[in-house]
Order: C-alpha cells, then structure tokens, then sequence
C-alpha cells in the first residue's frame, strides 16, 4: 500500500491505542504489578480471575488493548528514535523492529485470547 | 520550502539543508524532557502488554501457574519496574487527557464545548473505567 494512504491508518491507530492505553493501563497495573505484590490488596483466587478471563467479552476487550496499545507504542517509538535519539537514517530498520514488533505481539495476544480454549 | 532549509547541490541532486542538533537536545529545558518522557511513556505500555498476555497465559495455565505468576511479581526488581511503569503509564494518561480538547472540538446546539469540560469528559470516564475493571477483578 502507498505510503500516503496508509499513514492515516497509523495514526489513527496511534490515538485509539493512546485512549485505550490511557484508559484500562493504570488500574490493572496498579493492581496486578504494585498493589497486588505489595500486599496491600489482596490478589482475588484462580477460579474468579479464570472465570472473568473466560468471559468472552473480556477476551474481546483484552486483546483489542493489547493490539491498540502495541500500534500505539510502534507509532510513538518510532518517533522516540527519530527525534529523541536522531536515527531517522535507520527507519527502514526501526519501521520492521516496530510495526513488525507490534504485529507479532498482536498474534501472540490473539492465540492467548481468542484461539486458546479456555 | 521554508527558510531554515537551503540546498546544496550533489551532482544533479538538491539535498535539503539541515542543521545539525546535539543528540541531547531535549534535556534543556523541561518542556523538552517532558515532552521525551511522554513518548518514552510508550515503551512502558508495550512492556504492560507483554505483562498482561503473562498473566492470562498464567491463568489459563492453572492454579499453579497463577500463584507462580504471583510470586514472580514481587520479586523486587519486577516490582521496580513496574512501580516505573505506572508512573509512566499515568504521565501518558493525564497528558492524554489533558489534550482532548485540542483534539476535539464537540458542539452543542451551534456553541462550542468548553475544553475544561471535554477533559473532565475524559477524567470522569477514565475514573469509570478503573473502578468498573477493579470491581470486576477483585469479584
């Protein structure tokens, strides 16, 4: 696809994952990676957290995170290395590690969530 | 062309000019660095994905597997990380929201939307949001 029609998709891509990102991120890593471990909540039991995960909804709305927040991500960190970091000369090889980084992370999220029985 | 690029000719072909900037340009001034901190707040995002897709393999691997995953994060140096994270994660979130309006411009009858109220739109829902999935998981 040329490159001026496939930008928009990107970006718009970009501010999905941001919202999403923006949205569900900062409560499930609170609770999983800080509050949870910190003991200072308690984690909920294997059966209630397999039974909300088992929910297709959740499945639904877990792997749309994850694949929104990963081209969200691709999208900014290419601009990380361009701008911050000056590396527009490497964007053939910064566009694979990213957007290809982002479609693999996208499969992986979709075996887990949609192709794994539960 | 605007006029901070000139061109010098190499062979027949023009190349834009441009000049050149220290590789730490964005460490002066803490607009800057705030600015870099934001698009850095991406890498952390893409580490959260891979967090969560551990925990659902976790837990669809069984009670072990769960517990296992639970031990792992505190373990100190995975507890750091994302202690960082988070930080992170809410600098991208406020910031996020806090540019709404400027992405959006929402009219009523004619009138146009008050940017405040199109960010606090925004806060409202995210604080929805967090306390709907924090009910959900904690059951």
């Amino acid at each position: 696809m040329p490159k001026q029609r496939i930008a928009p998709i990107l970006w718009l891509l970009f501010s999905a994952g941001g919202i999403v990102a923006a949205l569900m991120i900062p409560v499930l890593l609170a609770l999983f990676g800080v509050l949870f471990p910190l003991e200072l909540v308690a984690p909920p039991d294997h059966a209630h957290l397999l039974a909300v995960i088992r929910h297709p909804l959740t499945r639904l709305v877990l792997f749309g995170t994850c694949v929104l927040a990963l081209f969200h991500w691709a999208h900014r960190f290419k601009y990380t290395l361009y701008d911050g970091l000056q590396l527009k000369g490497l964007h053939t090889a910064i566009n694979t590690f990213a957007y290809g980084g982002a479609l693999l992370g996208s499969a992986v999220a979709a075996y887990l969530l949609l192709l794994l029985p539960a | 062309m605007s006029d901070t690029t000139a061109t010098s000719h190499v062979g027949n072909q023009p190349r834009p000019y441009r000049r050149r900037v220290p590789i730490l340009w964005w460490v002066r001034r803490r607009s800057y660095l705030l600015f870099v901190a934001r698009e850095v707040s991406s890498v952390f995002v893409a580490w959260f994905v891979v967090f969560l897709l551990l925990l659902v393999r976790a837990v669809l691997s069984g009670e072990d597997a769960y517990r296992r995953f639970l031990d792992w994060t505190a373990n100190p140096f995975v507890l750091a990380l994302n202690v960082v994270a988070l930080l992170f994660v809410l600098l991208h979130a406020v910031t996020w929201f806090n540019l709404a309006p400027q992405a959006m411009v929402v009219k009523v009858r004619g009138r146009r939307l008050p940017p405040v109220l199109i960010a606090a739109a925004h806060f409202g829902a995210w604080a929805v949001v967090s306390a709907v999935v924090a009910w959900i998981v904690l059951g």
